[in-house]
């Protein structure tokens, strides 16, 4: 097949990444401008999301639909050096990927006039060093030249100015795993499966308070609680989905009623979430809903790459709030604070790295504020401290008597 | 004295001297002495070790695309990115030590302080949280201090990507899991034997199984 007809079929297809943005990949390809010049195409072997990992799956299991899906996306981008951005945690996987691509290389299906043809492409493997941010579409290219993974203002767009300023595709690897499968059986068939507009199967990573946690291939559009509780078994003996992230420590929290919904890309986003990377995360009513918002906060904070004001004082700033609410240092007023910090990250940064830990947070607090102003109530009594009615009733008047 | 250019754009002073001065932008010379790249003739280097990060540089259209894979090389031989295996790497790449400082400062797995030349990453990611991997990190951290474990670098890690085996520790890369604090002391007595922890719980065993049955 032609470039142009790899191409025809995978917009064909209706494949979205599902790296979490959920991008078309076949439009995403065709963003690159035509011509003779170096283009690259990157393959997302970063997956760093809490909840994800379905990716190490792709890699330790079957490296060779990953090397088949790079060399089709990048005839199809008409990309001439292929990358694999992997990151450093991964050495088992790194290990069986580095045989495969020499394998491949070894049987001339890469390198030089690909088994006679006109076309070349180099592949080469790539081992991060522990980031989450450099997942992330611009941090990515700058970490792959060798820099501090920050991420870049956009446009322009990687697939004008990526990897070295050239053109460039940046692709998941469940995403570049689809796409040996869909140009051999067609678009038509790709289609067969999934919704009008979350096409194929995808792969969900399970995991948290359910009994058979691992990696389920569902067909886009099932009922979430079919996953949760037929795939993965439902939380332990006796105890209830308090809350459940549908796509990876990023995506607002959904509650146990929401389990109805269908998982697909526009269910979730209706609910207020989003099924991002497809990683569910099951939190069980045993769970502090307190302490959770305080891990997530954490992670983020730690991740954030510090560029942008927004981002690395906001989620430094939310975990010493959560510190608090946790120490019984804080009041109510704190949480309407803590929700405006969240607001003020969202959109306001270069990545979304930001918003994914506002979204969440901002989510808990708003699902969960009961048990968030219980939970305050109760440290206090612990800590000896007057129950906050004892202040006349108002929660901002009790500011005076918190630490600073 | 502000002159308008032709676009009506007034030409603002300048303190031709200023940090910011446009001719000393980009010339290093605005935070004291510049930063020099290492001279290869005085910098010595052992021969396999610039022979790698030779065929490092070799890979990529352009040679600080190398940095990473350098610096992890670095770290394999001598332990740590030590201010020496520092300027080694720069007078092979021909950058600055500080530049490889600038990278090694970004990223969780590349240390400027000696940690230990073993490795307990213990995953205390939002997924292993709600299965109490707290508790696991605790246990195991409070093994090895007890027995006085030496050159062991225990911590708690952001997600390492293996919730199905949650909670989970990487002991140098090898994924072992699900875990419970009572692994804790045949975890630390294996490290310190140069056993391998766990035999049959890692994730590349080859007949690993989740606890209820399934592949990881």
């Amino acid at each position: 097949m032609e470039p142009d007809e790899l191409l025809h079929e995978l917009e064909e297809s209706g494949l979205r990444g599902r790296g979490g943005a959920g991008f078309a990949m076949g439009k995403k390809a065709s963003f690159l401008p035509k011509g003779s010049m170096d283009k690259y195409l990157c393959c997302n072997a970063d997956e760093s999301e809490p909840g994800a990992f379905k990716d190490r799956l792709l890699l330790q299991r079957n490296p060779h639909q990953l090397v088949e899906g790079i060399l089709i996306g990048a005839a199809a981008a008409g990309a001439n050096r292929a990358f694999i951005y992997i990151r450093g945690e991964y050495e088992l996987q790194a290990e069986i990927l580095d045989r495969a691509i020499r394998e491949a290389y070894d049987k001339g299906y890469v390198g030089e006039r690909i088994l006679g043809s006109e076309h070349s492409i180099s592949l080469v493997l790539h081992r991060g060093a522990g980031a989450y941010i450099c997942g992330e579409e611009t941090a990515l290219p700058d970490s792959l030249e060798g820099k501090r993974g920050n991420p870049r203002l956009k446009p322009p767009f990687p697939a004008n100015a990526g990897l070295y300023q050239g053109p460039t595709l940046i692709n998941n690897v469940e995403t570049l795993c689809n796409v040996p499968a869909i140009i051999e059986n067609g678009a038509e068939w790709f289609k067969s499966v999934g919704t009008e507009k979350s096409t194929g199967t995808k792969i969900v990573s399970v995991s948290g308070n359910v009994r058979r946690p691992g990696n389920y291939e569902i067909e886009l559009g099932m009922p979430s609680r079919d996953i949760v509780y037929g795939l993965a078994g439902g939380p332990p003996e006796g105890r209830r989905v308090k809350c459940w992230f549908p796509g990876g420590s990023s995506a607002p929290v959904l509650v146990e009623k929401d389990l109805d919904l269908s998982y697909d890309f526009e269910t979730m986003a209706e609910a207020g979430s989003m099924l991002g990377s497809g990683s569910i995360i099951v939190v069980d009513d045993s769970q502090s809903i307190v302490s959770l918002a305080l891990r997530l906060a954490e992670f983020y904070r730690h991740e954030s790459c510090g560029k942008c004001t927004p981002c690395r004082e906001g989620t430094n700033w939310t975990v010493k709030m959560l510190e608090r609410v946790e120490s019984g240092e804080a009041t109510p007023a704190d949480l309407d604070v803590m929700a405006d910090v969240q607001t003020n990250i969202i959109g306001n940064c270069l990545c979304v790295l930001g918003d994914s830990m506002a979204m969440p947070v901002g989510s808990m607090i708003e699902k969960f504020r009961d048990e968030f102003e219980e939970h305050i109530e109760q440290a206090r009594r612990r800590n000896g401290g007057l129950p906050l009615a004892a202040h006349g009733g108002r929660a901002d008047e009790a500011v005076g008597s918190t630490a600073a | 004295m502000n002159d308008a250019d032709d676009r009506g754009v007034p030409d603002i002073d300048r303190i031709p001297e200023g940090p910011a001065a446009p001719d000393r932008i980009g010339t290093g010379e605005r935070m004291g002495d510049p930063a020099t790249v290492p001279d290869p003739a005085e910098v010595e280097v052992p021969d396999d070790f610039r022979e790698e990060i030779e065929r490092l540089m070799a890979l990529y259209p352009d040679r600080r695309s190398a940095t990473i894979p350098a610096l992890h090389a670095a770290q394999a031989r001598y332990g740590w990115c030590s201010p020496e295996a520092l300027r080694q790497v720069a007078a092979v790449m021909q950058v600055t030590p500080s530049y490889l400082s600038s990278v090694a400062s970004f990223y969780d797995q590349l240390n400027e302080q000696p940690v230990g030349r073993r490795h307990v990453f213990v995953c205390t990611g939002v997924a292993c949280h709600v299965v109490h991997a707290k508790r696991v990190y605790d246990a195991i951290a409070e093994e090895a201090r007890v027995t006085g474990l030496e050159d062991t670098e225990v911590r708690e890690f952001e997600c390492l990507g293996a919730c199905d085996m949650a909670p989970i520790a990487s002991v140098d890369g090898r994924y072992i899991g699900p875990l419970d604090p009572s692994d804790a002391p045949e975890i630390v007595a294996s490290i310190r034997e140069g056993r391998t922890p766990l035999p049959g719980r890692g994730l590349e065993d080859s007949d690993y199984r989740l606890p209820w049955g399934g592949r990881a």
